[in-house]
C-alpha cells in the first residue's frame, strides 16, 4: 500500500487489522477513541466491535474471545485500565489463547485526563510486556508483533501508546487489511478448569507459571529488536516512547544512543549500554521507569534523569525540555540563547467552554439558582466544565459524583448535597454507587446529565444511545427504570432547556429527603445539529434590552455585549433559554 | 535548533531543512482542516510530514493550535521560537502564539478578531483591532481579508484554504501538491469553490510580498 497522512489512532486500527483481529471493544476516553472509531467506519466483515458500558467489562469480553482463540483488541485510557485493573492482573495467571493486545493511551501533560499514570508500571504490576511506540509508523508496526508475541507467550500484551503518538499525523506506510494474517477464527471455548477457574489451588500455580515464564518475556521481547543502542563516545542517552523522538533529533554527534521500546527491558543489555559511558541521560516520560533500571544496572556510572532534576517529573516532554537536560548534563545543547526567545503575550484566555445552546447551561444556572448554600460534587465529563459557572466542587474518577456524595452525607455534611453525573458516566460507573446510597439511607440530589451519547470523546453511543456501535437501531436502557429499581425516592424527568419546569423540579426535589433523582434530558447539542434540528436563531430587540447583562452573565458565547446593549451572534442554536431568562422580554425567536 | 533532513528517497539525498508551520486559531474555524491540506500536500510532493493537535476538551470557541513539521521524521511538536510560519486565523490567537515565532519567521494573518466570551462574562476591556495590530510592531507579517476573498470564493466557509492559499508562496511545496491537498481534503461538492479560495489567497498574498 501506498503511503497515507494519518492519525496514530486511525494507524493503529488500520494495523489491528492487518494484524487479523477479530474481535475488538473499549471504552472511549481521550486520547484512545479514534481507534473504535476508526474501526467503525471502516466495519470489517466477521470482527465483532462494541462500545462496553466500561473497561472492565470491555477488557473482560475481550479476555473470553481470545480464550476461545479469536485475536482481540481491547482499548482505553490509562485511567481506564484502573477499572479493568482488576481481570488485568488475573489475566496474566490465566494467559491468552489467541492474540491479546491490551491498548491503553497514556496521557502525559493531562491534556484531558485526572492524573498522569504510567502503564508501564501496570505492565511490571501485572508482569506481562509493555510496548510503547516512538512514532506512528513504530505504532502500526507494533500493533501486529503484539499480536504475534501475545500469542507465543500465551499472555495479555500491553500496546501503550501516548497522546503524541495517538493524535499525531504522520506519513504511514499501511499494511495490507486484505490478507489479515491467519484469516478470521471462529471462537470455541475448551473447557481447561486448571487454567481458567482461578480458586487458590489453580492460583499458586498458575502465579508460579507465571513467574518462571518471565525469563521467556524478556528473551522475546529482546529478540523483538525494539530496544537497540549505538555506541559513539563517552556519553551516551537513554530515551523511551515520544521522548526517544525528541532525543533523535537534537542528539549531537559523538553521543551513544540506546532507544528503548519494549518493556521488560533486559538488564543486561541495559547494563552492557550503561558500563561502556562514563555520563548517562535518561528521557523518559512520566515515570522513572528506565532511569531506576539504568541506576541498578551500574553504580559507578554518572546517571541523569528524573530522579536529581535534569528532567522534569511532571507534565509532558519537549525538544526544549530535552534540549535543556542535554545542557545541564553537558552533552551539548543547540538550544538559541533565551533572549532570542520571545515571551508569551498577555491576551484574554481563550478557554475550553460549554458549546451555545449546551442543556448543561441551564441546569448548573439553576442548581446555583435553587440551591445557593449547596455542595456539588461532579463527575467526569463535558459536564466538569460546569465548574467555571461555580457549580462543580469536586471531580475525582468515573461515578465518584454520587459516592462522593454519600460520603459526606454521612461524614455530617448538612448543606444540600447535589451531585451532577452524565448519562455514559452513570451507565459507566454511576449505578453501584446509586444503590448504595440508597441500601446506605443518604440524603441526596442526583442528576443526570442525560444527552444520550458520550460526548467529550467524540460522541460514542451508548447503552442508553439507541444505536449499537455499529450504527443499528436497539433498545435503549432506561435510566428511570434503573433508578427506581434500585429504590430511588423519587425520580423526575425534566428538559433543561424548560426552565421554569427544571426550577420546579429541582425545587419539589430541595423538600424530599432520601436519594432524589433528576433526570435532565436533552440532545447534546452538537449531535441535534448534527441531525438536522433547526430551531432559528433568537435576537435581541434593542428597544426592549435594557443592559442589565443577566443574558451576558449567562456565559452562552453566541451572546455578546455590544456597547451596553446585549447581541446573539450566530452561534445561537435556539435552545431559547436566554429568552425565559430576559427579565425585559427583549429576546425573541428570530425570523 | 534546526535541522536538516534528507528527503526523497535515501539515494537522492535531497537536502531540506524542517519547515515549522503553526497553525493557530478558534474552534470551528477549520484549522485541522487546513493543517490536513498541508499533510496531504506533503504526501503528494513525497516529503516527510509530522504534526501534532490535541484533541479533549476543544470545543466551539476554544484556542486551537496545529503543529505541521514539514520534511520532519521526527516529533510533532515545534519547539519555543522554532516556527518558520506562523497562519493565524485569528488576530488574538496570532498575539497568544508569537512566542513560537523564529526571529525572523514570517506571520500570516487573517484580519479578523473574535473577542473571547471570557472578555464578556468577566466584564473586562474589550480589545481593539488597532491596538492588538500595533502590537505586532516589528514582526513580518501580512494582513490577509480571509473572510471577504472567502466570500468572492463562494462561501466564508472557506477562510481557511484562503489562508493556505496565502501561505503558500512561504511554503516549501509545490503549489500543484497543495492544490492536491485542498482536493484530497475538502468536501468533494466544494472543490472547485475551494480551489477558487485557494488562487484568491495566493494573488493576495504574492501582491502583498511585492
Amino acid at each position: 500500500m501506498s503511503k497515507r497522512y494519518i492519525m496514530g489512532n486511525e494507524a493503529l486500527a488500520y494495523a489491528s487489522l492487518v494484524a487479523g483481529v477479530d474481535f475488538v471493544s473499549g471504552y472511549p476516553g481521550t486520547p484512545s477513541s479514534e481507534v473504535i472509531d476508526t474501526l467503525r467506519v471502516i466495519k470489517p466483515r466477521d470482527c465483532h466491535i462494541e462500545w462496553s458500558v466500561n473497561e472492565k467489562v470491555a477488557f473482560e469480553n475481550a479476555l473470553a474471545a481470545s480464550w476461545c482463540g479469536q485475536r482481540a483488541l481491547v482499548t482505553m485510557k490509562h485511567v481506564g485500565l484502573n477499572v479493568a485493573a482488576d481481570p488485568l492482573m488475573t489475566a496474566a495467571y490465566t494467559g491468552a489463547k489467541g492474540g491479546f493486545v491490551v491498548l491503553v493511551a497514556d496521557d502525559p501533560g493531562a491534556h484531558s485526563s485526572q492524573n498522569e499514570q504510567d502503564s508501564r508500571c501496570f505492565a511490571k504490576f501485572a508482569k506481562i510486556p509493555c510496548l510503547d511506540p516512538a512514532g506512528v509508523q513504530e505504532a502500526h508496526d507494533m500493533m501486529v508483533d503484539a499480536f504475534r508475541l501475545s500469542e507465543e507467550l500465551s499472555l495479555p500484551v500491553i500496546l501503550r501508546p501516548t497522546t503524541r503518538i495517538c493524535h499525531q499525523k504522520s506519513d504511514v506506510e499501511l499494511g495490507n487489511p486484505e490478507n489479515p494474517e491467519g484469516g478470521h477464527r471462529k471462537g470455541r471455548f475448551q473447557k481447561d478448569p486448571r487454567q481458567y477457574v482461578v480458586i487458590p489451588a489453580h492460583s499458586r500455580l498458575l502465579h508460579k507459571r507465571l513467574n518462571e515464564k518471565q525469563t521467556e518475556i524478556v528473551e522475546k521481547v529482546a529478540a523483538s529488536g525494539y530496544n537497540r543502542y549505538h555506541l559513539e563516545g563517552p556519553h551516551g542517552v537513554i530515551a523511551s516512547g515520544i521522548a526517544a523522538a525528541y532525543v533523535e533529533e537534537i542528539l549531537p554527534p559523538g553521543v551513544s544512543f540506546m532507544k528503548v521500546q519494549a518493556y521488560p527491558v533486559d538488564q543486561e543489555q541495559i547494563r552492557s549500554f550503561v558500563g561502556r559511558h562514563m555520563k548517562v541521560l535518561v528521557v523518559e516520560e512520566l515515570e522513572p521507569v528506565l532511569e531506576e533500571q539504568a541506576r541498578q544496572a551500574d553504580s559507578r556510572i554518572e546517571i541523569h534523569g528524573k530522579l536529581d532534576g535534569f528532567i522534569p517529573r511532571e507534565g509532558e516532554l519537549s525538544i526544549d525540555l530535552v534540549d535543556k537536560a542535554f545542557g545541564m548534563a553537558g552533552i551539548g545543547s543547540q538550544s538559541p540563547p533565551a533572549d532570542m526567545i520571545k515571551k508569551p503575550e498577555e491576551v484574554p484566555m481563550r478557554p475550553s467552554i460549554m458549546c451555545a445552546g449546551c442543556a448543561h447551561r441551564p441546569l448548573f444556572y439553576m442548581i446555583r439558582k435553587v440551591f445557593r448554600e449547596g455542595v456539588y460534587p461532579s463527575d467526569i465529563g463535558c459536564y466538569t466544565l460546569g465548574l467555571q459557572m461555580g457549580a462543580v466542587d469536586t471531580c475525582l474518577c468515573m461515578g465518584a459524583s454520587i459516592s462522593v456524595a454519600t460520603g459526606m452525607y454521612h461524614a455530617g455534611e448538612e448543606r444540600p448535597i447535589v451531585c451532577t453525573v452524565g448519562d455514559s458516566t452513570f451507565l459507566h460507573a454511576g449505578i453501584p454507587p446509586l444503590i448504595n446510597a440508597v441500601y446506605n439511607g443518604a440524603s441526596i440530589v442526583v442528576v443526570i446529565l442525560d444527552n444520550r451519547t458520550t460526548a467529550m470523546t467524540g460522541h460514542q453511543p451508548h447503552a442508553a444511545s439507541g444505536y449499537t456501535t455499529g450504527g443499528e437501531p436497539c433498545i435503549p436502557v432506561s435510566i428511570e427504570a434503573i433508578c427506581r429499581a434500585s429504590g430511588v425516592a423519587s425520580v423526575e424527568t425534566v428538559d433543561p432547556y424548560d426552565i421554569h419546569s427544571l426550577q420546579q423540579s429541582l425545587e419539589r426535589a430541595k423538600e424530599l429527603q432520601g436519594v432524589r433523582v433528576i433526570i435532565s434530558r436533552q440532545l447534546c447539542v452538537i449531535n441535534a445539529r448534527r441531525a438536522g434540528v433547526k430551531r432559528g436563531r433568537y435576537m435581541v430587540s434593542p428597544e426592549d434590552c435594557t443592559g442589565c447583562g443577566v443574558c451576558v452573565r449567562f456565559g452562552c458565547p453566541a451572546i455578546e455585549k455590544n456597547g451596553d446593549m446585549a447581541e446573539i451572534n450566530e452561534l445561537c442554536s435556539g435552545c431559547g433559554v436566554c429568552a425565559q431568562l430576559c427579565p425585559s422580554a427583549a429576546i425573541r425567536r428570530g425570523r | 535548533m534546526r535541522t536538516v533532513v534528507s528527503i526523497g528517497s535515501d539515494q537522492e539525498g535531497t537536502l531540506m531543512e524542517i519547515c515549522n508551520v503553526l497553525i493557530v486559531g478558534i474552534g470551528g474555524q477549520g484549522v485541522i482542516l487546513a493543517s490536513n491540506v498541508l499533510g496531504e500536500a506533503c504526501i503528494h510532493a513525497g516529503i516527510p510530514v509530522r504534526s501534532a493537535e490535541t484533541h479533549g476538551m476543544a470545543q466551539r470557541g476554544g484556542s486551537v493550535d496545529c503543529h505541521v513539521r514539514i520534511g520532519s521524521r521526527f516529533g510533532p511538536l515545534i519547539p519555543k521560537g522554532g516556527a518558520d510560519i506562523l497562519i493565524s486565523f485569528e488576530l488574538l490567537e496570532a498575539l497568544r502564539f508569537r512566542h513560537f515565532l523564529r526571529r525572523d519567521g514570517v506571520m500570516i494573518l487573517n484580519d479578523l478578531m473574535v473577542v473571547p466570551t471570557s472578555v464578556f462574562v468577566q466584564g473586562l476591556e474589550v480589545p481593539q483591532r488597532e491596538a492588538v495590530i500595533s502590537r505586532l510592531e516589528g514582526e513580518k507579517y501580512m494582513l490577509i481579508p480571509a473572510s471577504k476573498l472567502a466570500e468572492e470564493a463562494g462561501s466564508a466557509l472557506t477562510q481557511n484554504i484562503v489562508m493556505i492559499g496565502a501561505a503558500s508562496p512561504y511554503l516549501p511545496i509545490p503549489e500543484e501538491s497543495l492544490l492536491e491537498g485542498v482536493k484530497q481534503t475538502v468536501p468533494a461538492k466544494t472543490r472547485e469553490m475551494n480551489t477558487r479560495a485557494f488562487h484568491l489567497g495566493r494573488t493576495v498574498a504574492e501582491e502583498k510580498a511585492k
